[in-house]
């Protein structure tokens, strides 16, 4: 059966993953595998470094040492062919608030090479799936947080890529739109998507295939939801969350 | 006398060619040392209300008085006796810890030495890193300094917009346990927040939507009138199990809630056989009546509203 196993086409693979800064590693050594079409919850305190590690995943920071690979792609040597394979959304990150929705629909389909035709069909079936039909010649900041996290997202899906990054994408999201932005990311997976989620919200935290914790730049526990409250003896993933990560010696500075 | 009394207090703003009515007419009070929370996502009203309380805007219409003081006549008396944080770090990035109390202990004529007591438990944190730039300093560490800059002066009135955003769950737990010392102190506090769980640790909360107050109660009167019949359920496949309770005839909401999902009933008609009757190829299904919280009672009155 190994060979089965060794044969798995992995979304993200990562083994002894580093990065120092001077004296100082942000990320030590970790190490998983995420399949594709899995949704993996990153979590760990502020400065527990998950920025550090999403940044050398999205092929942005070269890492110190150790081995990774995203869609296929090795993260020292091939940087710019994992740019391509991913989607990125972030809370902070949000789209051009001073042009339409259609205008950034557009502008991103462009930027990603997506010929004429495919960006006329894909904005149509996006503004569709999103009721956004009437609201498309709006500006995006005049929208509703809400809605421009789900455009958002649904922009950073527009090249199809395999693996989406999403940084907090439900801070400050009113609790309905959050749950309503989680059946897209259920969805997203089912259509074969891999989702690599950071979240201060730890009920979503159990939303996740499996989840990571980082402490102190390395990964303190991984698993399922359910395995890691058996082994943590804990009745929900705050508990887990705030069990490991009060174990931190590392200043968040 | 009350902390603070509002009495129809609203504000608009113009958008492009929309007005967009910010703060509906809201009117409440809140006693002295109260821990009061403002909690609603971002858009809700909340930055407005706090920034009309604090006398940096004027109401469109209505009256509120702060300590006693009117926002309008007394707007000086106001600023010297209320502290407050915005959501935005406003504090100077290139003065030191150090440098920064100082310089709102100067502000509001007192000195950093007379109010320490105050600040103590925060202080001692941040003392290591008294000589660092502010603007050098992690966002816990610059939280816990914009909040020893709003105590500085001993104010009556904390006001905090949204001290917790984007903090983790460790943090947070923290800061909420300096506010529940400070209130021992006698400090009315009115904090904002996104988190709806963050409401349990509030003496009253205010829910708040579309500028609009959706329950103004402490939070277990909240949940007590909860009036519907909310079941917990759960099974192997979470995402096709929800699909299919949507389609449900007789449940009014389904939506994810932690390691469950919550169903709301229309009525009580409709039994957990009934339910699970009509569910497909789910394994491992465990469904029971469940307790709400919180942000059950937001989601039903959001979607009641």
């Amino acid at each position: 059966m190994k060979s089965s196993e060794e044969n798995i086409q992995y979304a993200i693979t990562a083994k002894n993953l580093a990065k120092a800064f001077g004296e100082f590693i942000a990320v030590d050594h970790i190490s998983f595998n995420i399949k594709q079409g899995e949704i993996f919850g990153f979590l760990g305190a502020n400065g527990a470094g998950k920025t550090t590690a999403i940044r050398i995943l999205c092929g942005l920071s070269r890492p110190s040492s150790g081995e990774a690979t995203v869609a296929g792609f090795d993260v020292f040597t091939q940087p710019e062919s994992i740019k391509k394979s991913i989607g990125y959304m972030s809370q902070k990150f949000s789209l051009y608030e001073d042009l339409t929705v259609i205008e950034n629909i557009r502008f991103y389909a462009g930027i990603y090479g997506l010929s004429d035709k495919d960006i006329k069909e894909k904005s149509a079936h996006l503004l569709k799936h999103l009721h956004l039909d009437h609201e498309k010649d709006k500006l995006v900041g005049s929208l509703p947080l809400g809605w421009k996290q789900k455009l958002s997202f649904s922009i950073a899906l527009i090249h199809e890529p395999k693996i989406v990054f999403l940084d907090e994408p439900t801070g400050g999201v009113d609790p309905l739109t959050r749950r309503e932005f989680w059946e897209m990311i259920y969805e997203a997976s089912q259509r074969g998507t891999t989702l690599f989620v950071t979240t201060h919200y730890m009920d979503e935290a159990e939303y996740c295939h499996r989840v990571s914790i980082m402490v102190d730049g390395r990964i303190a526990a991984l698993g399922t939801p359910a395995e890691l409250k058996k082994e943590f003896d804990a009745e929900s993933m705050s508990d887990v969350f705030l069990h490991l990560a009060r174990q931190a010696t590392r200043q968040a500075d | 006398m009350k902390s603070i009394s509002v009495e129809n207090l609203s504000k608009s703003f113009v958008n492009g060619k929309e007005i967009v009515e910010a703060v509906k007419p809201l009117s409440f009070e809140i006693d002295k040392a109260e821990l009061f929370g403002f909690i609603g996502p971002d858009g809700a009203g909340k930055t407005t209300l706090i920034r009309m309380l604090t006398t940096l805007i004027l109401a469109d219409t209505g009256t509120a008085t702060v300590d006693g003081f009117d926002v309008v006549n007394d707007y000086t008396e106001i600023r010297k006796r209320v502290g407050y944080m915005p959501g935005k770090f406003s504090l100077y990035q290139d003065l030191s810890v150090q440098e920064n109390l100082e310089f709102f202990a100067t502000i509001f004529q007192t000195t950093v030495k007379e109010n320490y007591h105050l600040i103590k438990d925060i202080y001692d944190q941040l003392a290591p890193f008294a000589n660092r730039p502010a603007g050098k300093l992690s966002g816990g560490m610059k939280q816990k300094l914009a909040l020893c800059c709003a105590l500085i002066h001993k104010p009556t009135v904390l006001f905090l917009d949204e001290p917790t955003t984007g903090v983790d769950a460790v943090s947070r737990k923290e800061f909420w346990e300096m506010l529940k010392r400070l209130k021992e102190q006698g400090i009315t506090i009115l904090v904002s927040t996104p988190y709806m769980d963050e409401a349990s640790l509030c003496d009253r909360v205010a829910l708040m939507q579309d500028g609009k107050f959706l329950r103004i109660d402490t939070p277990s009167q909240i949940i007590k009138n909860y009036s519907k019949t909310l079941l917990a359920i759960k099974g192997k496949e979470m995402f096709p199990l929800l699909q299919q309770l949507k389609q449900i005839e007789g449940i009014a909401m389904a939506y994810p809630f932690g390691e469950h999902h919550h169903i709301v009933l229309h009525k009580d008609t409709l039994s957990i056989d009934q339910i699970k009757s009509q569910l497909q190829n789910i394994q491992e299904l465990e469904i029971k009546s469940a307790k709400p919280d919180i942000e059950d009672c937001f989601i039903y009155a959001m979607q009641n509203n």
